[in-house]
């Protein structure tokens, strides 16, 4: 415990910006700044005290550094305003500095523009619906937002149904409104979700891992019967399967796949497979 | 009495407030403020970040609906990444504006009047251009 301590200590006295190369991929706390390669080139090791200067801004090379949730920035470094382990995407076209963000978990859902959430509709006022999202306050939902609604022709959207859509004003002057189609007017799967199924919440981090392009999860879950999974990015998980039994596995499997290794849930899923 | 004020009066006034409000006047005396052009752009959306698959999933044909809805989105992230690599030129620019050039003096060779047409012929060095000069009518001179 003391030696925990001291090492602490002699970190925090010895405080200096680390680069953000050298962090990659590992848990950084609030509070840190980190230095974008082109600028690390000026420190040598072991530096004393204050880094010089550097004034040959016009020697710029890369492109823009997007720094995702999680950073912010401060002057020309990158500030952590959460803990997590640092990420970094390379760009693909080659233009731009690549991505860096932090893999933080939670479970409280702030609303970002263009996120596909789950929402619940828990009022209808006049020509907008108020629909639960998870966030501070319940975005608002015009019913001219689906596709082939027109004053007459409206939405058939009851109090208490669950709408699948996308943000289009989120930030944290204003009210969250969202949509349930996209720019060029079509719905693209986004609306009312259809009758039956269960609705469950779990950690935002659960979500995006589950919605990663090589996930093993969703592969196994595909296989063991028929369902539909809808994921919103708030959190919330809609399942269905052909009978009640089922979708109540399936939301299980999915609640407790947060905690488990990947050994534990191929037991799992034996099991099942064999029942 | 004299109501209102000589023309000489005006006249000073007049000049006392143009040399006030002089061109000087519309700009501040602030230093000039630099913005620094800065290279980061903080973006709070993690579908920058990572490449996330269409949120509504069906498996084993349970809802065909979306499993067709899955395909196309799916399949329309993996394209925008196949766009990205350069698409290469079948005719050059260069070639593209030659060809143009003298394209605009064939077609409208074929919209000239009988006597205009001869005016096309004329700058032939392979390009047929037409001639802008049209004939006026000239008023007779004395």
């Amino acid at each position: 415990m003391a030696e925990a301590a001291a090492v602490v200590a002699e970190s925090l006295a010895g405080y200096r910006a680390r680069a953000a190369r050298a962090v990659l991929e590992q848990v950084v706390l609030p509070g840190e700044e980190l230095l974008l390669p082109e600028q690390e080139d000026g420190e040598g090791p072991g530096g004393a005290g204050e880094r010089p200067l550097r004034l040959n801004a016009g020697a710029r090379s890369r492109g823009r550094v997007v720094c995702g949730p999680g950073l912010r920035r401060c002057g020309d470094r990158l500030l952590v305003t959460k803990c997590g382990r640092l990420r970094h995407k390379e760009p693909g076209s080659g233009s731009g500095g690549g991505v860096y963000w932090v893999d933080s978990q939670q479970k409280r859902y702030v609303p970002v523009k263009g996120d596909h959430v789950i929402g619940i509709v828990t009022a209808k006022s006049g020509d907008i619906f108020k629909v639960d999202v998870g966030g501070s306050e319940p975005a608002s939902l015009s019913y001219l937002a689906f596709e082939g609604a027109t004053k007459r022709n409206r939405p058939n959207v009851q109090v208490g149904d669950l709408i699948y859509g996308q943000f289009v004003v989120a930030n944290k002057d204003m009210e969250p409104e969202m949509v349930c189609i996209d720019s060029c007017g079509r719905a693209c799967g986004m609306g009312v979700i259809g009758q039956d199924g269960l609705l469950f919440k779990v950690t935002l981090g659960l979500i995006r891992r589950l919605l990663a392009p090589d996930c093993e999860i969703l592969q196994e879950v595909g296989k063991l019967y028929p369902l539909e999974i809808v994921f919103g990015m708030n959190g919330r998980i809609w399942v269905k399967a052909k009978t009640i039994q089922q979708t109540l596995i399936l939301a299980n499997i999915l609640e407790a796949c947060e905690h488990m290794t990947a050994d534990q849930r191929k037991q799992i899923f034996s099991r099942l497979a064999e029942s | 009495m004299q109501r209102g004020l000589d023309s000489e009066t005006k006249k000073q006034l007049e000049e006392e407030e143009k040399k006030i409000i002089s061109e000087e006047h519309w700009y501040l005396d602030l230093p000039e403020l630099k913005e620094k052009e800065s290279f980061i752009i903080e973006e709070q959306s993690f579908s920058l970040c990572e490449d996330l698959l269409y949120g509504r999933m069906s498996f084993r044909g349970f809802n065909p609906e979306v499993e067709k809805l899955m395909l196309q989105m799916n399949a329309k992230n993996k394209a925008e990444e196949v766009e990205e690599e350069t698409v290469e030129l079948d005719v050059s620019d260069e070639e593209m504006a030659r060809r143009y050039e003298t394209l605009v003096g064939t077609i409208g060779k074929k919209f000239a009047k009988k006597r205009d047409r001869a005016n096309y012929e004329e700058d032939e060095n392979g390009d047929i251009k037409p001639i802008k000069t049209r004939k006026m009518f000239l008023k007779p001179q004395d």
